[in-house]
């Protein structure tokens, strides 16, 4: 059936079903293990299915391209591309991954629900699925990232393990600080390319090397690349890694995690390479990574520490064979990717099934195990052969590849290099035969912990699948890889291929002669292992791990030591960094700005009222200031300030801030009352002469800076962008008061957010009073009680009588706001304070018994009366708080204007009343109940 | 007029910011309160001054700037907001620890 589906969706599909199904295993886990492992079969399936869609197209060489702009402003778009490189990497993932999920299943013990380890590992192999089909390179980064993050849960999966946390963070810090260069090289590639998407990286090969930034990106991308590919002396992580149960090892360090590196290589070839310096970075870093592993490998006594230099050293040899930067070397490196990926799986899911039957995986007990499981033991050696470059097997056509590659190489040292190939030859000869002889032959087993059999049917199928691609792709190269391998060079060269021939016989040549050297040569070491060995032994040990450990320590410890010094734990000294910050900030930028023309106030006549004003204002600030120890005398100074502000206000033409501000103030003295009423009866003790200079000197310079600034801002040329609001007002709005009909019309959606904020406080305000008791004190400091008559009786009558009439003022306030000062605001500070006066008055069991006690139902009634009109206006076709207006002419009351926005008013006002009264009653209650608790048990 | 306002925001900026480097709670909610005033004018001040000028709509009149009132007046509430919650947390803070210094609480 033909789907009727663009391919490019079908692309966009590959990466989405990955990710989306990543939690399913963990979702369906209470299944059982089965629905587990079949779920994340069943999800690399259905990506294997899309794939294998768009596979027919990749392998003619056509890239198919998805685009969805992202953030386009930065260069991101996710946009993703399949072309032969692609297609060959995700068969890899989804192939091996598969095999990996099978095996997994029986590998993993019993107890293990498995839902977790699937999950991490599909988004694991989502997350590679996208480094391999991202088209814009930040996007790859994205994925790369989340290749490192997943890797580490991986990694760490046995968690209650130290030596795994330890590895996996070792892996983490490695890789992460790789991809911290790589993402700071792909900034630059992006910038001297002028575009992100690979498709115009790519093109732009020969303008990359020219800019003078090719060198610094070009050792950035190496890094992260290496870093990842675990290349010397980046490498120590991966042996680390081993910590990780076997399947991790399997598809980690076969297909995936570690073959990013290399395939960001083959990726960026056409851009980055042929250049001098990429052929000596990347050819000579892969030359000694080849070598040194090799060597290594040979004496490690773990099985899978073996598997996992020699796996280093495989990287090598493919990083050596981009570097050597000809087309026909980047073909061997793609396909030696293939035999590595192919044979190395098997040899980890065999040294599992080894480390499983055997409880140990240490080749000096592990002995003779081919009599205990003769299929196994054969499927291994087998791969192992492949590993070796042996003849009929896959890995021995692309090292042939890799030898004819630095014989024909015409560098000035064209003698070392066929030389360094076949020693690393000799090397890996010597270590598969260690393999091979050690586990499966010399002898008996020594001390096992239990009796090794052949694994179950299914545990061991993967290994016969892999093992039958190694023989048939080591016999029949031009049947079964070689159009895989031709789409994939294609894409990775990005030109027309050279000629070449996948074939097993190409007569009697150098190559030929290198791989039976090297057979030779390294069952000879082989042989001699016995001396090398004991040789090895009295070396001077290497503790990469150790090294590593150190080294982290001492960052961590440098940097605490870094954070101690800003970050003390003190409010004050950050209070004093972030003051001092902002002037120095305030004086640089006044004296780089631009030239303004200096101070000119438009001269608006000051009278003696603004003198006046401006003293009782001055008074009150500088009193507060000098008399704070003297707290209750600084309350009633605040006040002044108070009352001075809100004559400015209504001086300067703002009726409705005179309100508000009068409003507020009244709150503000309360709850300061209320405070004092708590604290510690003493005052603060005074401050060191040096912390008062210094505050002082901090507080001349803010407040002379704000002086300047208003000046400064007061003589710039103004140009107002209210035309609009004044315009509109009364025609838009309804409502003649511009200020209101801004807050509850034209800005109505800021007005919405700012009351959620208010809401916010008040339900955080409640939560902090939760059980709260603090001792208040009966008596104050000299010792007199606080009140002899908590509750006056004419106060509280006058208040009764008040109510009423302080809720009429605010009724008439909020509905004249829309045209004359007033509005929901102040209507509802003046309802709250006329409340909160009969806490005051009547106490607070008087009031509770008449107030709703839980904030929380108003707050949402007011919140939704706002959002609600707002959304009303959808149902008109008119965009969110779409204001309506109208005239309504009623019997005795005459002409009214009617607006919804007044409707969102009543809102903002039920939001306002409910917090002030919940901030100011709450403390109020706490006074009651620390009083009972003060008297109870006395 | 303008010296005068510019005079008053400098002066309620220096006060507050002493204020709020103080080490006990009180004169911190102190000098947040003038740091306020400060800011509120400070905004205000954004739109010029003028005199007999309300934003209410009339016939024949001429109007000041209406936007930064508007801003203000959510500023003032959300201040007093503000200084409601932070009076919560310094008296949270005092119940916990017995201590009204600013860094009550901190294991040192």
């Amino acid at each position: 059936m033909e789907l009727p589906l663009a391919p490019s969706l079908l692309l966009a599909a590959i990466p989405a079903l990955a990710f989306g199904g990543c939690l399913l295993p963990l979702l369906l886990q209470r299944y059982g293990r089965a629905v587990a492992a079949l779920t994340a079969a069943a999800v690399m399936a259905g990506c294997l299915a899309l794939l294998l869609r768009l596979a027919a197209a990749a392998l003619a060489g056509h890239t198919e391209i998805f685009r969805l702009a992202w953030l386009p402003a930065w260069g991101l778009d996710f946009s993703l591309r399949l072309d032969g490189l692609g297609l060959l990497f995700c068969l890899l993932i989804l192939g091996i991954g598969m095999l990996v999920v099978l095996y997994a299943a029986w590998y993993l013990p019993d107890e293990d629900r498995l839902g977790r380890f699937y999950s991490i590992l599909l988004l694991f192999m989502a997350a590679m699925l996208g480094v391999v089909l991202a088209e814009n390179l930040l996007l790859l980064l994205v994925f790369w990232e989340i290749t490192s993050l997943s890797s580490f849960l991986l990694v760490a999966y046995r968690s209650d393990k130290h030596e795994s946390r330890i590895s996996a963070r070792m892996a983490l810090a490695v890789t992460g600080g790789g991809g911290l260069a790589l993402f700071a090289g792909i900034l630059l590639l992006g910038e001297i390319a002028g575009s992100y998407e690979l498709s115009v990286v790519l093109e732009a090969g020969a303008q990359i090397r020219s800019d003078p930034l090719y060198t610094p990106a070009l050792l950035l991308i190496l890094l992260g690349a290496f870093t990842k590919s675990a290349q010397f002396p980046f490498h120590f992580w991966l042996p680390n890694a081993m910590a990780a149960p076997t399947p991790v090892s399997a598809y980690l360090h076969s297909a995936t995690m570690v073959k990013a590196g290399v395939f960001l290589l083959a990726r960026l070839y056409p851009a980055l390479g042929s250049s001098d310096l990429w052929f000596w970075l990347v050819s000579g870093t892969g030359a000694v990574t080849l070598v040194y592993a090799a060597a290594i490998a040979l004496f490690r006594h773990d099985i899978k520490g073996l598997l996992a230099y020699s796996t280093i050293s495989h990287l090598g040899l493919i990083t050596l064979l981009f570097g050597l930067d000809t087309p026909l070397s980047v073909i061997a490196g793609i396909f030696h990717i293939i035999n590595h990926a192919v044979f190395k799986a098997s040899l980890f899911m065999a040294a599992g099934i080894v480390d499983h039957e055997c409880g140990t995986r240490d080749m000096r007990r592990v002995n003779g195990m081919f009599r205990c499981m003769p299929i196994t033991a054969t499927l291994a050696i087998i791969a192992a052969g492949a590993m070796a470059g042996v003849p009929l097997l896959n890995g021995f056509l692309s090292k042939e590849m890799f030898f004819a590659e630095t014989v024909s190489h015409a560098e000035p040292i064209s003698w070392a290099l066929p030389l360094l190939a076949t020693v690393a030859g000799m090397l890996a000869v010597a270590y598969s035969s260690r393999f091979v002889h050690d586990v499966f032959f010399n002898g008996e087993p020594v001390n096992l912990p239990r009796q090794p059999h052949e694994p179950p049917r299914w545990m061991r199928a993967p290994i016969e699948l892999l093992v039958l691609l190694c023989l048939l792709v080591g016999v029949v190269p031009a049947w079964t890889v070689a159009p895989l391998l031709t789409a994939a060079a294609g894409a990775a060269l990005q030109g027309p291929l050279p000629d070449f021939q996948l074939a097993l016989w190409h007569g009697f040549n150098k190559p030929l002669l290198m791989s039976l050297l090297a057979l030779a040569g390294g069952i000879l070491i082989y042989a001699l292992r016995r001396p090398l060995f004991a040789w090895q032994e009295q070396l001077p040990p290497l503790h990469p791990r150790t090294a590593f450990e150190r080294f982290y320590s001492l960052l961590a410890l440098n940097a605490r030591r870094g954070v101690a010094l800003v970050d003390n734990g003190s409010l004050q000294r950050y209070a004093a960094l972030l003051f001092a910050f902002v002037v120095l900030l305030g004086i640089w930028a006044y004296r780089s700005g631009p030239a303004g023309g200096g101070i000119r106030v438009p001269a608006l006549v000051a009278d003696e009222a603004a003198v006046a004003a401006l003293c009782v204002l001055l008074i009150g600030a500088v009193g507060t200031t000098a008399l704070y120890r003297e707290r209750l005398l600084a309350v009633i100074l605040v006040s002044l300030v108070g009352l001075a502000v809100t004559l400015a206000f209504i001086r300067l033409s703002a009726p409705d801030l005179a309100l508000t501000q009068l409003a507020v103030e009244m709150g503000t003295i309360i709850l300061m009352l209320l405070v004092l009423y708590y604290l510690p009866p003493r005052s603060a003790p005074k401050s060191s002469a040096a912390r008062l200079s210094r505050d002082l000197l901090l507080a001349i310079f803010a407040g002379s800076g704000m002086g300047l600034l208003t000046l400064l801002m007061l003589s710039a040329p103004f140009a107002s962008i209210s035309g609009f609001y004044l315009q509109q007002s009364l025609p838009g709005g309804g409502g003649a008061n511009v200020v209101n009909v801004i807050l509850v019309d034209f800005r109505g959606f800021d007005t919405l957010g700012e009351i959620t904020v208010l809401a916010m406080v008040a339900l955080a305000s409640q939560a902090l009073l939760d059980r709260l008791a603090l001792p208040a004190p009966a008596r104050d400091g000299d010792g007199r009680r606080w009140a002899s008559d908590l509750h006056p009786l004419f106060l509280a009558m006058l208040m009764r009588l008040l109510l009423p009439l302080a809720l009429t003022v605010s009724v008439y306030i909020c509905l004249r706001g829309h045209n004359a000062p007033g509005g929901g605001f102040v209507a509802g500070l003046i309802t709250s304070v006329a409340l909160v006066m009969q806490y005051l008055a009547n106490g607070s069991d008087f009031a509770q018994r008449r107030l709703p006690q839980r904030p929380a139902p108003l707050l949402a009634l007011g919140l939704l009366l706002a959002a609600g009109i707002g959304v009303a206006s959808w149902a008109f076709d008119r965009p969110f708080l779409t204001s309506a207006h109208g005239h309504l002419r009623l019997p005795l009351l005459g002409d009214i204007e009617l607006a919804t926005a007044m409707v969102f008013d009543l809102g903002v006002y039920v939001v306002v009343v409910t917090v002030v009264v919940t901030v100011l009653s709450g403390l109020g209650r706490l006074s009651q109940r620390s009083r009972l608790g003060d008297e109870g048990p006395a | 007029m303008e010296a005068l306002l510019a005079t008053a925001i400098g002066v309620l900026t220096a006060c507050g910011v002493f204020l709020i480097l103080r080490a006990r709670t009180f004169p911190v909610l102190l000098g947040l309160t003038l740091l306020s005033y400060a800011v509120n004018l400070f905004l205000f001040a954004s739109g010029r001054l003028h005199l007999d000028a309300p934003p209410l709509i009339r016939a024949g009149a001429s109007y000041t700037d209406p936007l930064p009132q508007a801003l203000v007046l959510t500023a003032i509430v959300i201040g007093f907001g503000m200084t409601g919650y932070l009076a919560m947390l310094a008296l949270r803070a005092l119940a916990e620890s017995g201590d009204d210094h600013v860094d009550a609480g901190k294991d040192s």
